[in-house]
């Protein structure tokens, strides 16, 4: 259950035979890997090319151009774009991390009539496809004035059944003397929360924050429903409406999907440790 | 009654533009993202803005393939445009949807309309009511790339007049690489660009045809005529091969690299093929066929008035809509835009008429068919889908005819 | 449900009034109480929310699948007129098959290639951050982007990728989106390979809760690699292996960020070949206006996903 311990144990295996069937996995894995990437490497590779390179099939542009870039977002609507996919994904993460561990701490730590019933209905939702509720959550936000709104890209998600859960398996690990050494401190309930048992899970927090973060920067059936304008298009929207656009002027579009997926990129190669922790302990606990 | 509802409703719409200009009405203008359309409409709302300093027009813009939902959607919200332009094929749709109102007949008199417009405009006319008017008409043309006919040793400048001299001259110019690849197509094949209305209007009346009844309630191409010009169309690829389906994703982009030497589209890509400087391209007349028949497809988006439209707002968007049918506005659409103008004594100028590029369309128009459609979207779909049937599934070209004519019939009676 | 907290009450109340910032307006309150008014606190808002975001949804949309409406006229209660027409439409059987496609084919062939992975890059010390980096970086990116860069690699010659790749070589041309029978299978290669990363990941985390001892035992016994992977690897990985079924066979049900923008200008791919059931509620929905006939494909999908929900909870039941 150690996660440090397998590693190690591995490790002075793997230094005691060296074996040639290793070299050989070592070579399948890596020359999968690459293939894994090649789609990304291209699309930055074109994105430097200008439109008569697009065909040379060369990884390394013969002569790259900054031009793709400065036409893509010299009209400032990828930036509005990325500003708009930046504070949706904000806001919603923020949500989910208050909401989802104040009631999966309160069905965690409190004893109390319904308790149980709320926790089924809550884990119940998960059941419930998204795309079932589209219809009447358009109707909804066409009747409320929501339609093409940043509220209305991002009232669905301001809690999740799933954060909820998750939160309240880590909740349920903290020993209750510690609250209950808080409660004798004077500490009201919501201070002990905040103060006393959310630093105690942290990983799950962070967890949580990378999933919805992830979930909501890629969304995309909801916000190609909800928003009518440009202005209010988040990256992925945008950059679906620009490549249909630009017909097929590749170079174009190639630059379009490079700015829309460098920024999870950047995160992820400076966050690489912490992201894969949290998606191991989401997925195993979720 | 009403009128208290009438000022609540206007003190909360001037509450809310009050910070921003006082007095000023602002209306909204809707259409879709084309950028030459853009920026003529730009350019209209610049003029109309300074001969009207009491009147704000913002200008709304969707991707083609969303904006009628958008539209459908903003008008449920009661957000809709005041002044919006819509396909004529849509009319049905957006008048039993109250989403449009009907044109005042003071302002926009009907005797007028019919005089100086193209005849075509009347596809707007819903009982004694006009719902739209058009700026501009648009019809099909064949366009050829020079170069390309110069290096197959073609003479640029006699593109093909005829079916058979069109064929004739793809072949020429098709180029395959080493391996058995259409590297250049000698003409685009494309149902979902405009080869279907090409097929419709124009081919299966060329084989001898009638695509539908004179009321377009009945769908009448499934016959020997149909089958004819369906299996030339299909044939250009199977046996010419002479071109290819999702050859370079689409036709005219296809041409636009230049990539093929001959496609069929519309007024409306003159545009956007302007800006075209690695080849010469022209255009001539679809050609006609052996008997000397031609046809041809004419469309038009229209300008209607949104249904919210109310008090000061509509009085504002009936002069914004009388502006863009102007034939000032006319003018600057056909610079800007390419499109001819909707209104005969704008369009068949000396000028126009002499003009290489905008003859072919003009003299279109003389003979042009328009569809009247229920549902554009799936009449196309349908189409696109009975030549995929025959291009990739290999079926046979009176078994997918027959079945495109039952399911379009089907659309056509569940309309109504 | 007599609860720690309510008998610990009268013992722990005298220190309460003499900490400062004690709460004035618990105070005469019983302690029980106190916390009930804060649990309700806490969960006023989230029931709301679920309540109104979630259930109340959920309840509409049955009711709007038995209706007619068209959004611009008012719904018209129709019976199960929709489900009658949806049954009897070859289309939705048509999207039906290829939906169940993606499921049948994708998340089997997805779960082993991710195991075979998993199992490899777990053994694997020398670069082992590098090379994983590598398999999870397709995960984190927008499909919506990434679908645009597979429409280009499946283009046919000149523009094409993939088929300038194998024109140089001399292979024939792969017609992939333009084809009927490859075009969904060219979807899927580009969902699994998107999933892919996630997958390995959580196989990853699945291999490294096996206890070594485990290993050491089987070894000790004389298993060969074959038997360990047989008899203990895979037996105790089924928790694991029955979530990733699950995660993956949903996330191929729900396909359709690819699938719309590789096909935008034949929505659903030649013939509709491509078609899932999703892309399927979005044009009835959002093209054709059609409310009452969407809410009702959406019922059937909530229906499928609801037996593979309750298919999981039954195999793990089982362990």
């Amino acid at each position: 259950m150690n996660p440090t311990a397998s590693p190690t144990t591995s490790r002075s295996l793997a230094m005691k035979r060296i074996r040639p069937g290793r070299i050989v996995i070592w070579t399948i894995l890596f020359i999968g890997g690459l293939l894994m990437v090649t789609p990304l490497l291209f699309m930055f590779s074109t994105s430097f090319k200008t439109a008569a390179q697009v065909y040379d099939l060369r990884l390394i542009p013969a002569a790259p151009t900054l031009d793709n870039y400065i036409r893509v977002l010299s009209d400032g609507r990828f930036l509005r774009w990325f500003l708009n996919s930046s504070f949706i994904a904000i806001t919603v993460t923020l949500s989910n991390v208050f909401f989802d561990s104040l009631v999966g701490y309160t069905l965690a730590k409190f004893r109390f009539r319904g308790r149980y019933l709320i926790f089924i209905a809550i884990l119940s939702t998960l059941m419930i496809p998204t795309e079932m509720l589209v219809i009447p959550w358009y109707l909804m936000s066409a009747n409320l004035g929501w339609l093409d709104s940043y509220w209305g890209i991002m009232f669905p998600g301001m809690m999740t059944a799933f954060g909820t859960f998750l939160m309240k398996q880590f909740f349920e690990t903290i020993p209750d003397d510690f609250l209950e050494a808080a409660r004798i401190d004077g500490l009201n309930e919501f201070t002990i929360w905040w103060r006393v048992a959310m630093p105690l899970v942290t990983p799950a927090l962070s967890a949580l924050a990378i999933f919805t973060f992830l979930g909501n920067w890629t969304a995309f059936f909801w916000p190609l429903i909800v928003t009518t304008s440009q202005e209010l298009y988040t990256l992925p929207i945008g950059l679906s409406s620009f490549a249909v656009e630009q017909a097929i002027q590749w170079e174009m579009i190639m630059t379009g999907a490079a700015l829309a997926t460098l920024p999870t990129l950047l995160v992820f190669l400076l966050l690489q440790r912490y992201i894969v922790r949290g998606v191991m302990l989401a997925g195993l606990k979720g | 009654m009403r009128t208290q509802i009438l000022m609540a409703g206007l003190l909360a719409g001037t509450s809310l533009v009050a910070g921003t200009a006082a007095q000023a009405v602002e209306i909204e203008y809707w259409q879709y993202v084309y950028e030459t359309r853009v920026t003529a409409m730009d350019q209209l709302i610049d003029a109309f803005e300074a001969a009207n300093p009491d009147i704000t027009v913002k200008q709304v813009t969707f991707p083609y393939a969303d904006y009628q939902t958008r539209v459908v959607a903003a008008n449920m919200a009661r957000k809709g445009p005041d002044v919006l332009q819509m396909f004529y094929g849509w009319t049905d749709q957006f008048v039993g949807g109250k989403v449009i109102q009907p044109l005042s007949p003071e302002v926009f008199p009907h005797d007028e309309i019919e005089a100086e417009f193209f005849p075509i405009v009347t596809a707007m006319k819903r009982g004694d009511d006009y719902y739209g008017l058009p700026t501009a008409v648009r019809s099909l043309a064949l366009f050829y790339n020079k170069d390309l006919m110069t290096k197959a040793g073609l003479d640029p400048e006699n593109p093909p007049k005829t079916l058979d001299e069109m064929v004739a001259a793809a072949k020429a110019m098709t180029e395959m690489d080493a391996g058995g690849n259409l590297s250049t197509a000698g003409m685009t094949l494309d149902m979902g660009g405009q080869d279907h209305q090409w097929w419709r209007e124009v081919l299966v009346r060329q084989f001898g045809g009638e695509p539908y009844s004179a009321d377009y309630s009945q769908v009448t191409y499934n016959d020997a005529a149909g089958a004819a010009a369906l299996k030339f169309y299909t044939d250009l690829q199977l046996v010419e091969k002479v071109g290819q389906r999702g050859f370079m994703d689409e036709g005219q982009a296809a041409f636009r690299a230049g990539r093929a030497g001959l496609t069929i589209d519309g007024t409306f890509r003159l545009g956007s093929f302007s800006s075209i400087e690695d080849f010469e391209w022209g255009v001539t007349e679809l050609p006609a066929n052996a008997e000397g028949v031609r046809s041809n497809y004419a469309s038009y988006f229209a300008n209607g008035i949104g249904i919210g439209a109310e008090g000061e707002e509509l009085a504002a968007a009936e002069k914004f809509l009388a502006y863009i049918s102007s034939p000032e506005a006319m003018k600057i659409w056909l610079d800007v835009v390419g499109e001819l103008p909707a209104r005969r004594d704008v369009a068949l100028t000396e000028e126009n008429l002499a003009d290489p590029i905008y003859a072919p369309f003009l003299k279109g128009l003389d003979y042009a068919k328009t569809t009247l459609f229920i549902d554009e979207a799936a009449q196309r779909q349908n189409a696109i889908d009975m030549a995929n049937r025959i291009l990739i599934d290999g079926q046979s070209v009176e078994e997918s005819l027959a079945q495109a004519a039952e399911a379009e019939q089907a659309i056509i009676d569940k309309a109504k | 449900m007599a609860s720690m907290a309510n008998q610990g009450a009268p013992e722990r109340r005298p220190g309460i009034p003499g900490t400062p910032g004690g709460q004035p307006r618990g105070r005469g309150l019983s302690m029980r109480t106190r916390q009930l008014f804060w649990v309700w606190g806490f969960l006023a808002l989230p029931v709301l929310f679920y309540g109104v975001i979630r259930f109340y949804p959920t309840l509409n949309a049955f009711w709007l699948s038995l209706t007619d409406w068209d959004l611009m006229s008012e719904p018209e209660f129709i019976g199960i007129d929709n489900y009658t027409r949806m049954f009897s439409d070859p289309e939705f059987w048509k999207v039906f098959r290829n939906t169940f496609t993606y499921l049948i084919v994708g998340t089997p062939i997805s779960l082993v290639l991710s195991f075979l992975i998993a199992f490899a890059l777990d053994r694997i010390r020398f670069g082992h951050t590098f090379l994983r980096a590598l398999y999870f970086l397709p995960y984190i990116t927008t499909a919506s982007a990434m679908a645009w860069v597979w429409r280009w690699f499946y283009q046919p010659a000149p523009i094409g990728f993939i088929n300038d790749l194998l024109g140089r070589v001399g292979i024939p041309q792969m017609a992939f989106l333009n084809s009927t029978t490859w075009a969904l299978p060219s979807i899927m290669v580009t969902a699994i390979w998107a999933g892919l990363g996630f997958q390995i990941i959580i196989f990853m985390a699945g291999l490294r809760a096996i206890p070594t001892t485990y290993y050491e035992a089987a070894r000790i016994d004389g298993l060969g690699e074959a038997s360990i992977l047989r008899r203990i690897t895979l037996p105790l990985l089924k928790p694991t292996t029955v979530f990733l079924v699950v995660f993956s066979s949903i996330g191929f049900l729900r396909i359709f960020d690819q699938v719309y923008n590789m096909t935008t200008n034949d929505p659903g791919g030649p013939l509709g070949s491509t078609k899932p059931l999703v892309l399927m509620i979005y044009q009835t929905a959002f093209s054709s206006y059609e409310m009452g006939y969407a809410a009702a494909q959406t019922v059937v999908l909530f229906t499928i996903l609801l037996c593979v929900s309750l298919l999981q909870l039954w195999l793990l039941r089982e362990r």
